[in-house]
């Protein structure tokens, strides 16, 4: 299955990746919109120190520790992709307690989100792939 | 092949898809002693206090599971016995179920110690199953004018608190220990989270327990009394092992297990919280009853069943879960050196030992804390990272740029 992969060697430590994640994401027409004045909570995000930067997102994990964990069953396995129903969830964060790569957080509503590769928004692919200006991430098979 | 799943929780759910993984044509026979479908245990507080449904917590999975995966469910059926050499289970309807692989899935069954004048108390209940938790908001009805009584200060009482706080006219708690959460949280991290469960209104009888009980009161060991309208009992917990010892398999509080779940019994595998499994730690078999363990060894039972290779000997202690609105996780022993941060709105302690994060406990922040679970259940010599970095907050940063590579660049994955 195709998933985000980073290539750390690339990455400008711009955060345009977060930006676009957040837009995505926002149900809004434009990024103006979406992100003027607004603190945003994207799904991915830079880790940055002296020179070094990188994007995290969720590895969509062949054999998911969040999903084990969920006890609502907001965290389920669709075609590959680690898929969140924020009806179900309740916000007791035990998927926070097993990700090994703190790939999810809590979203403004307190339940969870976590990259969903794009596929529940009219994107369909991930955005933060196609705005990330020096292929610091790609979206391929591996 | 004939599967054969006595229980319908976690570990049964997992066990299914572990043997589904391999097998998808045998015969798999699920007999649970519940009449729903597949739901989180977990969610039952949730459920009173009104931040789920009852719709969402019976749709677990889809409606159409049991059908997509070819399960014969037997569900409000209980078994009574198992004969482990004429490889048989004897339902309570008197039928006999063959079977060639069995797992034995039983889960934990609350605790209720003798106390003086119990009998007496008409509107009383334990708060593990879903039935609990319905029966108990029957008992507390609309007219938030019931005051409730809790024995027991632990996760389950306190979550019980929770939930039903705003359906009840008071809510007092009891515990024998001298703090809440006594299995859970040491001191200091206990306080915090008794403070903020108290402004919300939750009154607390802690180092006290009940000597007697009348209809509508409950007689304190010091002398004290509190009267009560309905009373929950959430003392504790044990493994559901007496089917498996009476089969024949070993038990030491739990149905004691192998690392591919095999009890001492051929063809009976068991998982979840009836089980006793091997502490990497101290070797002796242990009892761990959460959610993530029963998932863990329910999956790894129904690989093993199917003839597939599958281990589990991680299992480490955690919990996630929260008080009105102040998060908590933890996770590993406390066995170690103290390393502890606090801010006005966190508390953070890192437990360190021989080269090892080998516990934390995360109160108000908890972002990131699976990265902290991951050192922690892999072991990791934190002389292999910069733990200097990771001590201030989770991050991968802390990791050598190999190790990034290969946990986000995909180089393993
Ligand atoms: C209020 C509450 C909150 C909790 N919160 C958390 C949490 O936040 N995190 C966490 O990790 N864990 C939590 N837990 C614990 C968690 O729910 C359990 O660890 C988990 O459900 C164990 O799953 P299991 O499949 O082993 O057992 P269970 O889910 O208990 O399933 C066992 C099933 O077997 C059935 N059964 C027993 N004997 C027979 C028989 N003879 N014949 C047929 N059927 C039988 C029982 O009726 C039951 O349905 C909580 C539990 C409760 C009650
Ligand atoms: S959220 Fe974490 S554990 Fe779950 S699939 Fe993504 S990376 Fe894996
Ligand atoms: S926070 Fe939500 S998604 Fe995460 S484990 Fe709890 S219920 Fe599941």
């Amino acid at each position: 299955m195709k998933k985000v992969y980073v290539n750390e060697q690339w990455c400008l430590g711009c955060h345009l990746c977060e930006y676009y994640c957040a837009f995505a994401n926002s149900g809004k027409s434009s990024m103006i919109k979406a992100l003027k004045d607004r603190h945003i909570a994207p799904r991915i995000r830079i880790e940055e120190r002296n020179n070094i930067s990188f994007a995290v997102s969720c590895r969509h994990c062949t054999d998911p520790l969040c999903v084990k964990s969920c006890i609502s069953g907001a965290l389920s396995i669709a075609d590959g992709a680690v898929m969140v129903d924020s009806s179900k969830c309740v916000g007791c964060f035990s998927c926070i307690m097993a990700c090994p790569y703190g790939a999810l957080s809590r979203s403004e509503a307190g339940v969870i989100q976590k990259c969903e590769l794009c596929k529940k928004n009219e994107f369909g692919m991930p955005l933060c792939v196609q705005g990330c200006p020096n292929k610091a991430i790609v979206y391929e098979e591996r | 092949m004939k599967y054969v799943i006595i229980g319908g929780g976690a570990a049964a759910l997992s066990c299914i898809e572990g043997i589904r993984s391999i097998d998808k044509a045998g015969e798999i026979t699920l007999v649970s002693k519940e009449t729903y479908p597949f739901y989180g245990r977990p969610l039952i507080s949730y459920l009173l206090e009104g931040k789920t449904t009852m719709e969402n917590v019976l749709a677990y999975r889809p409606a159409d599971y049991e059908a997509t995966h070819g399960v014969h469910a037997l569900r409000g059926e209980t078994v009574t016995a198992i004969d482990a050499s004429a490889h048989t289970v004897a339902l309570a309807s008197g039928e006999l179920l063959p079977y060639d692989r069995l797992c034995i899935t039983t889960g934990s069954v609350p605790f209720i110690p003798p106390m003086d004048g119990l009998e007496q108390v008409e509107d009383k209940t334990t708060f593990w199953t879903l039935d609990d938790a319905l029966g108990l908001k029957a008992m507390l009805g609309e007219g938030r004018d019931k005051r409730v009584l809790i024995l027991g200060a632990g996760l389950i009482g306190l979550k019980c608190a929770e939930g039903i706080l705003h359906l009840a006219a008071s809510v007092d708690v009891v515990d024998l220990a001298p703090r809440i959460l006594p299995a859970v949280l040491p001191e200091e991290p206990a306080a915090i989270v008794q403070r903020r469960i108290e402004k919300d209104g939750v009154r607390f009888t802690l180092g006290d327990s009940v000597a007697r009980f009348e209809p509508n009161l409950a007689h304190l060991k010091s002398g004290g009394e509190i009267p009560f309208d309905v009373l929950v009992l959430a003392v504790g917990v044990r493994p559901n092992a007496a089917l498996a010892a009476d089969a024949g398999c070993r038990v030491e509080r739990g149905i004691v297990i192998s690392s591919g779940c095999e009890t001492s019994v051929p063809d009976i595998y068991a998982a979840g919280d009836c089980t006793a499994q091997s502490d990497p730690e101290t070797g002796k078999p242990r009892v761990l009853a959460i959610w993530p363990n029963a998932m863990m060894q329910g999956e790894t039972a129904g690989r093993r069943m199917a003839g597939g290779e599958a281990s589990f000997d991680k299992g480490v202690p955690m919990n996630a879960t929260g008080f009105m609105g102040l998060h908590l996780i933890s996770a590993g022993s406390y066995d170690g050196e103290l390393l502890l941060s606090r801010t006005p709105d966190a508390y953070k302690a890192l437990y360190v030992r021989d080269d090892r994060l080998v516990g934390f406990i995360m109160l108000g922040d908890v972002e990131r804390a699976g990265i902290y679970t991951s050192l922690v259940r892999e072991r990791t010599p934190l002389s292999s990272i910069d733990f200097e970095l990771i001590r201030e907050t989770p991050q991968l940063m802390a990791f050598s740029a190999t190790e990034r590579a290969r946990k986000l660049g995909g180089a393993h994955l």
